[in-house]
């Protein structure tokens, strides 16, 4: 069913290898709350991160120990100690020795991939640089499944689509359940024309506008993420745009019934928190789903490495 | 002068590689594919701008007593996808066929993103995939990103 030795990179997944992974998140979803669960019991997670990124780590951390396993990990700044006198190579010999898997997040792209190459156990993204972060889109899908659908999907991204690595993957994930996407970005923002020539290879429709206005009717889902201050050389120009793409409640209006919000935090001021209130703001929900994702993955790799 | 007296500029050679038909301009980056510099005590010819009838302008290389590999010769298909390579024994040309590219190409080009790990000293050779042959389209192994223009510029 899941014949994967690592997590690199959401290309790798095929659309059933994909629904492996959800049905099995689902079946773990109880123990995730807290249910006994000892399938990983005496086995060793090693989290590697030479990047900070509390809330991914904690997520893993919380997802094996919920399995009824153990970590051990590297924070930033042993792990920027280490990355100035030894190759990651290296790094990863080592403490591939130590643990049965490896969670790694490294600035550089294509480091999860080169752990894979020198790593006796399986490696597991959680966020390359600019890269790829499959964990995250992996529970973006989840979270869809469970509160709307994937089927006959209407979505709309939101924000920064040209450097947010998670739509990206998002996206490329969704063309393979052929989902309509809308794309809402301002100008300078769009999705780079390469991932949406990819996603046009996979028969996806794709949309694009750069504002918000009647696209929030119109949809199932709306992804939102984060315009960043310093993609804005010009200030004024910087909150006149993070204003225009700001979900109040008054963006609520008129929305369809079953309407969810998602976002994958932190978020800054993109999401007023009136809106937390409401019935379509799923964002900490999907944050807590991270963690029966992870278990899954977690479980699939390691029962299969024995 | 004729074609044939144009590219025989150089005396015959009796056993060896002669890769033709390179586009004009790329004769030296071919050499450098091909890992042929200073060091290299083989004797090799370089003709550049050669007239030719079928592309205007080409190169020639010609190296002598060595039977280049196939797999290695291969690798020029980068940058000069049409090039033929001749094997030449006893002044005869035994052997002819045009540069096919790998799917994989392994230490020739480096990553054109500054931020992929396989720009750092990491102990690995760069390793770009060949997604399409015409247009030339790679992607790399570590970070994926797409090389489609100006290859030569990437040559390590
Ligand atoms: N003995 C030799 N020494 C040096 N160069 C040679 C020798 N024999 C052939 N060549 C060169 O090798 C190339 C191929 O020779 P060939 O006789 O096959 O020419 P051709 O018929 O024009 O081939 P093509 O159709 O590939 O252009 C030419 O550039 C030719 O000048
Ligand atoms: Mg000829
Ligand atoms: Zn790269």
């Amino acid at each position: 069913m899941f014949g994967k030795r690592h997590v690199l990179s959401m290309r790798e997944f095929s659309r059933d290898e994909i629904d492996s992974v959800l049905d099995l998140a689902e079946s773990l979803e109880p123990y995730a709350r807290g249910g006994r669960c000892e399938a990983l019991s005496g086995k060793i997670l090693a989290l590697l991160f030479f990047e900070p990124s509390t809330r991914t780590r904690l997520s893993f951390e919380t997802a094996m120990m919920r399995l009824g396993g153990k970590t051990l990990s590297l924070g930033p700044a042993e792990g920027s100690a280490i990355a100035k006198g030894e190759s990651l190579a290296d790094t990863i010999r080592v403490i591939g020795a130590y643990a049965d898997a490896l969670v790694i997040r490294h600035p550089k792209e294509g480091s999860a991939r080169l752990a894979s190459q020198f790593s006796p156990v399986p490696v597991l993204n959680a966020g390359d640089g600019a890269g790829h972060h499959p964990t995250q889109t992996l529970l973006d899908l989840y979270t869809i499944r469970k509160e709307s659908s994937l089927e006959d999907l209407r979505i709309a991204l939101v924000g920064d689509l040209k450097y947010g690595r998670t739509v990206h993957s998002l996206a490329y994930a969704l063309a393979l359940y052929g989902a309509d996407i809308t794309l809402v970005s301002p100008p300078t923002l769009e999705m780079p024309a390469s991932i949406k020539a990819d996603l046009a290879g996979k028969g996806t429709m794709v949309r694009e506008a750069h504002h918000l206005d009647s696209v929030i009717r119109d949809v199932d889902v709306l992804y939102v993420t984060r315009i960043q201050r310093e993609r804005f050389p010009d200030p004024y120009e910087y909150s006149k745009v993070a204003k225009s793409y700001r979900i109040g409640p008054e963006s609520l209006d008129g929305v369809r019934d079953g309407l969810i919000i998602m976002h994958p935090l932190p978020r800054v001021d993109e999401i007023a928190p009136e809106v937390d209130e409401t019935r379509h703001a799923l964002y900490f929900k999907q944050s807590f789903y991270g963690v029966p994702v992870r278990m899954a993955l977690l479980k699939m790799l390691m029962e299969e490495s024995r | 002068m004729t074609e044939t007296e144009m590219e025989l500029r150089v005396t015959p050679i009796g056993n060896g590689t002669v890769i033709d038909h390179i586009p004009a301009g790329q004769a030296l980056n071919v050499l450098k594919i091909l890992g042929i510099d200073r060091t290299t005590e083989a004797t090799i010819s370089v003709l550049m701008n050669v007239s030719s009838l079928r592309s205007g302008k080409k190169d020639i290389v010609k190296v002598e007593d060595r039977e280049l590999k196939e797999e290695e010769v291969n690798k020029i298909s980068l940058i000069a996808p049409g090039a033929t390579i001749n094997i030449i024994r006893n002044r005869r040309v035994v052997e002819k066929y045009t540069v096919d590219m790998p799917d994989l190409i392994v230490g020739v080009l480096r990553c054109p993103n500054p931020s992929c790990i396989s720009n750092t000293n990491e102990p690995i050779k760069s390793q770009l995939l060949v997604k399409s042959k015409n247009p030339v389209v790679l992607r790399c192994v570590y970070c994926e990103q797409p090389i489609t223009e100006n290859i030569a510029d990437y040559l390590i």
